[in-house]
This record gives structure tokens, C-alpha cells and sequence, in this order.
């Protein structure tokens, strides 16, 4: 290399780097919109209705997706956070906000008009938006059953034909500290070790490859989320996995009050919200009817709010009976079941 | 690549010659840097001590003992699968002439800009039941379950030893090549002469004189395989950093995982000081410089078609298996290439890659320096220990990094408040300031090491001649070291740059609002189950980095050619 190139390779280098240097300081500053929202939801999924806010009423929103550490940046940040609204989904992470302290109750007479009771937190810090049920997908070759609880999920004429999602999945933590909630521990810590001992083979992948493993005759049934069947029965762009929604049924599991267990997304008002006048005025957009209808035909979640249909796919599941257990009931259960999966080593799949 | 000791007597001789007590500002100097390189560190530290303790009764009762067995055979594993690749293709290249050579030499350091959570999900595809390995199988069984057939579940702890190998063993290539390159060719001819095989030169010779590079391309290799959960997590493999993020999100308890993380880190460091300690009384001297050629036995037959399969093997898995997948699942998506949010992802990402390598580079840069003039051990340990921060979970650095910088923005802006009446708001932590520094944090492993090394290949007379001609350190820094270690930093640059534009987990933490980088693109895509939507933008990822390897393997080949 003689002298005269590696001097002009530095100045190029130099160049791109003074570039490059412009360019990530032009970025957008901090606080960047009418409404700052972090989530933990997918972007794509709340985009249609942040749309149609900004439709509505002419003021933007920016996001950040975090789904990990969440509370924990808002808590670092103080303040001076520019966080308005925390979007999340599972109840144990509205719950972890609050219990973090980087919430705020909102008092809303549309709020409370438009979210049941049940689907609100008590002292008002969080909001339930959607609910999605953790059923089972059967597959149609090979489950004749039209009705199962999800106490009989651990019952031996299982026994290798269950596939789910690792046992720490947060929809897998939820449903089991519902089960604790309805049943108790012991009962509980039984159950979670029948499953395993029902497995098919060691838990993997996300609710759509239990999909995919029933298509494959890995496994006769599986746990799911709804709004997944609905998501692979219409993607476009991955023809195949049509045919995985086509091998399968839902089914609705019920506990011994014939009620099927719900998670749900929500939102809660940061508790420094800077604008909070608008992120409560996009809360109550979000409990309406335009935003509910969204969620329910692009998302296929159930509304929370009452009166609103959910997408024709989504009947066709059969009736949602969601349970009453309190959430907050659930969320604090939640350590144990993440405990008891780790005890009876769920995660390692079959034991023989 | 910090594999040699530093010229300690260097400085002696300088001080004691020249000005004593005028290396002290450096000194400091470095100090700071190593400071603000270990903070996130020691913020975690005292996070993990400030909490009530962990469960661990719970834990060494239920997970930990079968995390920690993973954990060690992960380790175990990438460590002797990313040892034999790189070793062998290393010699091969390093060492004999046969068809292709020249294309496997740079080829082979490809798989370097594949992502491990990327070639995670390109394996799981291409060899899953719907995959074309499989279907390709059953029509060839006539089989249709796949209850019928037997086929290894690639979501396994072999699975992931295996991907993460291919992806990883670059950087034991790269630093032992290197050495093949410089001393080896030298030592074999002489082995030769007397008499022996290739395999007992291989063995005997070569060998034991790349040691300390293997063990510090192989070093690499085990940090990014033990702070990795996007991979682990995508094959199911349960390790400790998968007991870290259960135990912080599913039971809340941030302290406790954090614990779990540090324990991690303490081992690592047992471990790398155990393997120095091994090799202490041994002398490894670089002696006269070679001028760096290849080995020119000319390789023909049978042992050449064997020598070209096995370099084209680890490029055939480690980068083009994974390319193809994502460019069929690219190919339905091009509308994607007209959506603006991917091409600001891309300038993002260079932007940040950038400036990651070069705030690396320079605090690398000066901390090397400071090492190699005050010849300090105790400053040289500290350099070390501040760049392991790469062996801590991503997602959990972060953390390390908001709580002190956001304290920072804080104060400041209460400050400002106080004293002037203007709000200054988050300007540290809510912006690509942070983002930059978790990288440097990370990537000081890298990139320290690549300048260390460098330093250790230029004659300490250099200095001494540059001072007793009358320069002060810094412009015997400026005037006769920054000229020579050009090469050297441009590795060490290329390097950071290569993994900052792969990083994710503590991007996705600590970025501003709608700021995305192509790797935050993909994990958004991926988050709903979706990752085919994202292959594009990992696509991007991949293209991006395989122009600064083809540099890196250049500047690399160019700087042995220099010493």
C-alpha cells in the first residue's frame, strides 16, 4: 500500500464517518410527537389505529417498541420521561407497570363507559383494550372432541399428542396462574406436570408452529392463541401457512365454571406523561368504536367493548365465554406458575 | 487478539531516561476511559447488590444446576466446533496452494456478517418439516408425517452449537491465520526440513504457536454464545441467560436476574484468567518480521479436492445457506424495498455502526496507549477487565447503561433548571448517544484487543527513538504510532462495525422514538411470529456487513504485511 492511497482510503474514511455522524444526529429528538407511546405490542398491529387518531383529531404519535425492560426505562428516565402511554400486551406486564410505579390512575367517565369492569384495573392504572383466548388447536384429521377443559389437557389419553410454546411464554404463565387461581397450587403443580407428561416433544417455537407441528403429525393438540389462527388463515404471503390453519380447529377449553381463559392487551397513562391531555383522549379513542372495530377485523382480538362484533373468522371459533377471575387475580399468581414450571422442569419436554 | 504481553519494560526505560512522572496525565487519562467503559458494569453491580437477594433456593433447586450444565456444554461445544473450523481452515489457507484458495481466503470470514439470531431462524427453516431438506426427504420415502421418518430436531442444544459455530468461527480464523501467516510458515520450513510429516508439523508446531490466538478468537466466540438469547431462545435451548430474562420478566425480579447475569461474567473471567495463566510461562515472540506468504506446497489429487471441500464447507453453511433462505422469503417482499422506513433502518444502522467503531476505536485506541507507555499491569488488567462487558447479556447492559446516563440527564437538567430556567430534558439517554455507548461497552472486546495486538507488533524502539529525537508522547503517538497502526485500527473498526450493525438486544432498549435499525426492524417483524416479513431487512443486515469483512480480511492481511 503505498503512502498515497491509505492517505485518500482516510480521507473517504473520514468522510463516511463525518456523514454518518451527521446522520445519526439529525435523528429525531426525545420527545417527538403530540403523543409519545411506548409498547410492547408489535408496531404494525397498533399502526391502523394510531392512523385513524391522527385521522381524527390531527395529532401525531410517535412509538417505541421495547418489549423488554419497559418499566425499567421509564423508571431510569424519571421526570424527564417523554413517555405518555404504555401499550402492552399480557396482563402480567400492565400489571408489572403498575406494581413499578410508572403509572398514573386515569379518571375517564369514556373509559369507564366504554371498558367493563372487569377489564379495568381497580384503582384505574391500567385499561384492558382487547382480549384474546388461549384455546386449543385441534387437529381436524385426528380430534374428534367439540368440548374439553383444560383440566382434561392432562389427562393420559394425551399422552404424546400436546405440543405448546415454552412454559415461560408469558401466555403460558397467565393461564397457568389462572389455573392456580382456580384451583390452588398443589392442584396446579399437578396438572402443569401432567401437560409435560403429555408433551409430544420438548416445548418450542411460537403458537403458530404448534400450528404447524399438527399439520406435520407431530402432535394432535396444541395451545394457541386466537387471533394467530386468524393471522395464518389469511397471510398472502406464506401461502403454507393456510394449510397449517386448515388442519386445525379451535377449541374453546373451559374450567369447571365452563369459562374459557382470556389474556388481554391494554394501556396505561405514564406517570409523567408530558401531554397527558392527549394520551388520555387517545385512551378513550382507543376503548371506542372505531378503534375496537379495527382491532377486531385486522387484529382478531375480541373487543372489550361491548356491542362490538368481532371478525366474522373469529365467530366462527364458536362463543367466547371469557372467565371472571379477576386479572390482577391472575398477574399475581403469576411468580408461582413461572415457578412451578421451572420445578416440575416443564420445558424439558416429555420425561420418558 | 490481546493475546501477547505488552513491552513492560518500555516504559521503565522511557521514564527513566527521558522526563520521569510525564506519562502520569496519560495515565489518568486512561483511567477514565477505563471508567467510563466499566460503568454500565458497575452500575449493574450495585443494582444487583441494592435488591433483596434472588431465590436462589428456588433456583438452585429447580433451574440452575440444568441451566448451568447447558451453559458449560454450549460452551464446550462452540469453543472446540469454532476451534477445529477455524484452526483447520486457517492451516489450509494459511499453508497450501490448491484450487480456489484464494476465494476461500476472504470467503471464509463471510458468515461474520450473519447475525446468530438470523442464521438461527434460517436453519430452523431450512431444515423443518416444511422446509425443502425434509419435503425433498418424504418424496423420496413416499412418506407424509412426520411421525413416519426420523430426522434430528435442529431446536436442540446441538442445533445451537452447531449455528452458532458456523456463524462464529471467523474470529478464530482471522487471529490464527494471522499467526500462520507471520511466524508459522518460518517454523514449519524448518520443521519440514528436519523431517517431519505435515501432521506432526500441524500438530506440533503450528499449533502450539497459535495458541494464544485461538484462545482469543475462541474467547470471542464463547462471550457472544453466552450473552446470546435471541438464538438460544428461537431453538429452545434453556441456558443461564435464558434463566436470566425468566427470572426478571416472568417472576420481576430485575435483581435477581441481574445476580444470575454477574455470576455469569465472574465465571468468564475465571476462565480467560485460568487459560493466561496456563500459558504465563510460556513466550510467545514474534520476532523478526516475515514478510507474510502463504505457504506455497502445492496441494493436488485427492488431498486437494479434501482441502477445498473442507473451506467450502464452512462458507456453503455459515453464509450461503442462510442467504438463500432469507432471499427466497426476500423475493416475495420487494414492494418492502419501497417502503422509506427500511431505507432510514439502513442509514440508521450505518450511522450507528459508524460511530459505534470509531468511539470504540478511539477509546480502545488511547487505552492501549496509555498501557503501552506507563507499561502499567495494573492499568492493563483494568483495560481487560473493562472490555468484558460483551459477556453480559445485551438487554441487561442496557440497563447498566439507562440507570447512570439517565441519572446524568437528570441531574443536569435539574441544574439548568435551578440555575438558568431551561429544561434540558433527556439529551444522553434519549438519544443515539446511548446507543453508541452500549456499543462501545460491548464491542470493546473487539476492539481493544485488535489495537493491543497491533501495538505488540511495533518495536518498542520506535518510541524510544521517536523520544530521544525530542517528541513528546503525544506526538510520538501522533507523528510515528498512528501512521503504523493504520492498519490496525482499521481492523479494530471494522470489526465493532460489523457486529454494532448486527447488534439488537440493547439497541431495541435504549433507541429513541421511531428510530429503528435494521436489526430492531427484523425483531419487530419477528415478534408476532412473523419473521419472513423481516427477511428483507435481514437480508440488509447481511449485505451491510459483508463489504466491511472483505475490507477487514484486506486490512487485516495488510497489517501482517506490515510488521
Amino acid at each position: 500500500m503505498t503512502h498515497q492511497t491509505a492517505r485518500q482510503r482516510s480521507v473517504a474514511s473520514l468522510f463516511i464517518f463525518g456523514l454518518a455522524s451527521a446522520a445519526a444526529l439529525g435523528a429525531k429528538p426525545a420527545a417527538a410527537a403530540d403523543v409519545n407511546i411506548y409498547t410492547s405490542r408489535q408496531p404494525d398491529l397498533i399502526q391502523p389505529v394510531l392512523d385513524a387518531f391522527t385521522e381524527k383529531t390531527g395529532l401525531s404519535t410517535a412509538t417505541i417498541f421495547i418489549d423488554k425492560g419497559l418499566e425499567e426505562r421509564i423508571k431510569a428516565e424519571g421526570a424527564n420521561s417523554p413517555a405518555d402511554l404504555i401499550m402492552t400486551v399480557d396482563i402480567g406486564r400492565l400489571d408489572a407497570a403498575k406494581q413499578a410505579g410508572v403509572v398514573q390512575p386515569v379518571d375517564s367517565p369514556v373509559l369507564d363507559a366504554n371498558i367493563p369492569e372487569k377489564f379495568r384495573d381497580r384503582a384505574d392504572e391500567w385499561f384492558a383494550l382487547t382480549t384474546r383466548a388461549r384455546v386449543v388447536y385441534a387437529s381436524r384429521e385426528r380430534v374428534d372432541a367439540d368440548a374439553i377443559t383444560y383440566a382434561e389437557l392432562a389427562d393420559p389419553k394425551w399422552k404424546g399428542r400436546l405440543c405448546t410454546r415454552s412454559g415461560q411464554h408469558q401466555y403460558n404463565i397467565a393461564l397457568i396462574a389462572a389455573y392456580i387461581a382456580h384451583y390452588g397450587e398443589e392442584a396446579a403443580r399437578e396438572w402443569v406436570t401432567g401437560l409435560r407428561d403429555n408433551l409430544a416433544r420438548r416445548p418450542e417455537g411460537g403458537d403458530r408452529d404448534q400450528a404447524k407441528a399438527i399439520y406435520a403429525g407431530e402432535c394432535d393438540i396444541a395451545l394457541g392463541n386466537t387471533y394467530y389462527v386468524g393471522k395464518m388463515a389469511t397471510d398472502e404471503l406464506e401461502p403454507e401457512q393456510k394449510e397449517w390453519a386448515a388442519a386445525i380447529r379451535v377449541v374453546m377449553p373451559t374450567f369447571d365454571n365452563g369459562r374459557t381463559h382470556v389474556n388481554v392487551s391494554g394501556v396505561s397513562l405514564a406517570k409523567n406523561a408530558p401531554h397527558r391531555e392527549n394520551a388520555v383522549r387517545l385512551m378513550e379513542f382507543l376503548s371506542g368504536d372505531t378503534a375496537q372495530k379495527i382491532y377486531a377485523e385486522l387484529n382478531y382480538e375480541y373487543p372489550v367493548e361491548p356491542g362490538i362484533e368481532t371478525s366474522d373468522l373469529v365467530k366462527s371459533f364458536g362463543e367466547l365465554d371469557p372467565d371472571t377471575l379477576p386479572l390482577d387475580e391472575i398477574a399475581r399468581h403469576r411468580q408461582k406458575a413461572s415457578e412451578i414450571v421451572d420445578e416440575v422442569d416443564f420445558d424439558a419436554g416429555p420425561q420418558d | 487478539m490481546s493475546a501477547l504481553h505488552p513491552p513492560r519494560s518500555l516504559a521503565a526505560r522511557l521514564s527513566a531516561g527521558l522526563r520521569p512522572g510525564a506519562d502520569g496525565g496519560y495515565l489518568i487519562g486512561a483511567y477514565c476511559l477505563v471508567a467510563l467503559v466499566a460503568m454500565p458494569c458497575a452500575a449493574l453491580f450495585w443494582l444487583a447488590l441494592s435488591g433483596s437477594s434472588a431465590n436462589w433456593s428456588h433456583l438452585w433447586a429447580t433451574i440452575l444446576p440444568e441451566a448451568s450444565l447447558v451453559t458449560a456444554e454450549l460452551m464446550v461445544g462452540v469453543a472446540v466446533l469454532t476451534g477445529t473450523i477455524g484452526v483447520v481452515t486457517a492451516w489450509l489457507v494459511a499453508s497450501f496452494d490448491f484450487p480456489g484458495r484464494r476465494f476461500f481466503s476472504w470467503a471464509l470470514v463471510l458468515p461474520l456478517a450473519v447475525p446468530t439470531y438470523i442464521a438461527a431462524y434460517c436453519f430452523v427453516e431450512f431444515l423443518h418439516f416444511a422446509g425443502p431438506v425434509q419435503s425433498a426427504l418424504r418424496a423420496i420415502l413416499g412418506v407424509r408425517t412426520s411421525r413416519e421418518y426420523w430426522f434430528p430436531d435442529v431446536r436442540s442444544l446441538w442445533g445451537a452449537v452447531v449455528i452458532l459455530s458456523l456463524v462464529l468461527y471467523p474470529y478464530v480464523y482471522l487471529t490464527t491465520r494471522m499467526v500462520f501467516l507471520m511466524q508459522g510458515r518460518k517454523a514449519a520450513d524448518v520443521a519440514r526440513t528436519l523431517g517431519a510429516s505435515r501432521a506432526a508439523v500441524f500438530a506440533e508446531v503450528l499449533l502450539p504457536l497459535a495458541r494464544p490466538a485461538i484462545a482469543v478468537g475462541v474467547t470471542l466466540a464463547l462471550m457472544e454464545s453466552v450473552n446470546d438469547i435471541g438464538a438460544v431462545e428461537f431453538l429452545g435451548v434453556r441456558t443461564l441467560t435464558f434463566a436470566v430474562y425468566s427470572t426478571w420478566l416472568n417472576r420481576n425480579d430485575l435483581y435477581g436476574a441481574t445476580q444470575i447475569a454477574l455470576a455469569m461474567l465472574v465465571v468468564i473471567v475465571a476462565l480467560v484468567t485460568v487459560e493466561r495463566m496456563a500459558r504465563r510461562r510460556q513466550r510467545y515472540t514474534l520476532g523478526r518480521a516475515d514478510r507474510p506468504q502463504p505457504g506455497s506446497e502445492r496441494l493436488a489429487g485427492m488431498p486437494a479436492g479434501l482441502a477445498a471441500l473442507a473451506c467450502a464447507l464452512p462458507i456453503l453453511l455459515g453464509f450461503a445457506i442462510p442467504l438463500i433462505v432469507l432471499a427466497d422469503d426476500a423475493l416475495r417482499r420487494l414492494d418492502q424495498l419501497f417502503e422509506p422506513a427500511l431505507w432510514r433502518a439502513l442509514t440508521h444502522t450505518v450511522a450507528i455502526a459508524s460511530l459505534t467503531g470509531g468511539a470504540t476505536v478511539l477509546a480502545g485506541f488511547l487505552m492501549a496507549y496509555g498501557v503501552r507507555l506507563t507499561g502499567s499491569r495494573r492499568l492493563l488488567l483494568a483495560t481487560r477487565l473493562a472490555a468484558l462487558g460483551y459477556a453480559v447479556p445485551g438487554t441487561v447492559l442496557a440497563i447498566g447503561i439507562l440507570i447512570p446516563l439517565a441519572g446524568l440527564d437528570n441531574y443536569v437538567d435539574a441544574q439548568m433548571r435551578a440555575g438558568f430556567g431551561v429544561s434540558t430534558g433527556l439529551i444522553l439517554s434519549g438519544s443515539g448517544v446511548a446507543i453508541v455507548y452500549a456499543g462501545l461497552v460491548r464491542f470493546m472486546a473487539m476492539g481493544h484487543g485488535a489495537l493491543e495486538s497491533g501495538f505488540t507488533k511495533l518495536s518498542p524502539h520506535l518510541d524510544m527513538a521517536s523520544r530521544t529525537l525530542g517528541r513528546t508522547p503525544g506526538g510520538t503517538l501522533a507523528e510515528v504510532l498512528f501512521p503504523l497502526m493504520r492498519p490496525a485500527l482499521l481492523t479494530a473498526f471494522l470489526l465493532v462495525f460489523v457486529e454494532a450493525s448486527k447488534e439488537l438486544s440493547a439497541t431495541i432498549l435504549l433507541r429513541p422514538f421511531d428510530f429503528e435499525t435494521l436489526a430492531t426492524f427484523v425483531y419487530a417483524q419477528t415478534s408476532r411470529a412473523a419473521f419472513e416479513d423481516g427477511a428483507v431487512a435481514a437480508l440488509m443486515i447481511v449485505l451491510v456487513g459483508i463489504l466491511p469483512v472483505v475490507i477487514l480480511n484486506r486490512s487485516i492481511l495488510s497489517e501482517t504485511a506490515r510488521s
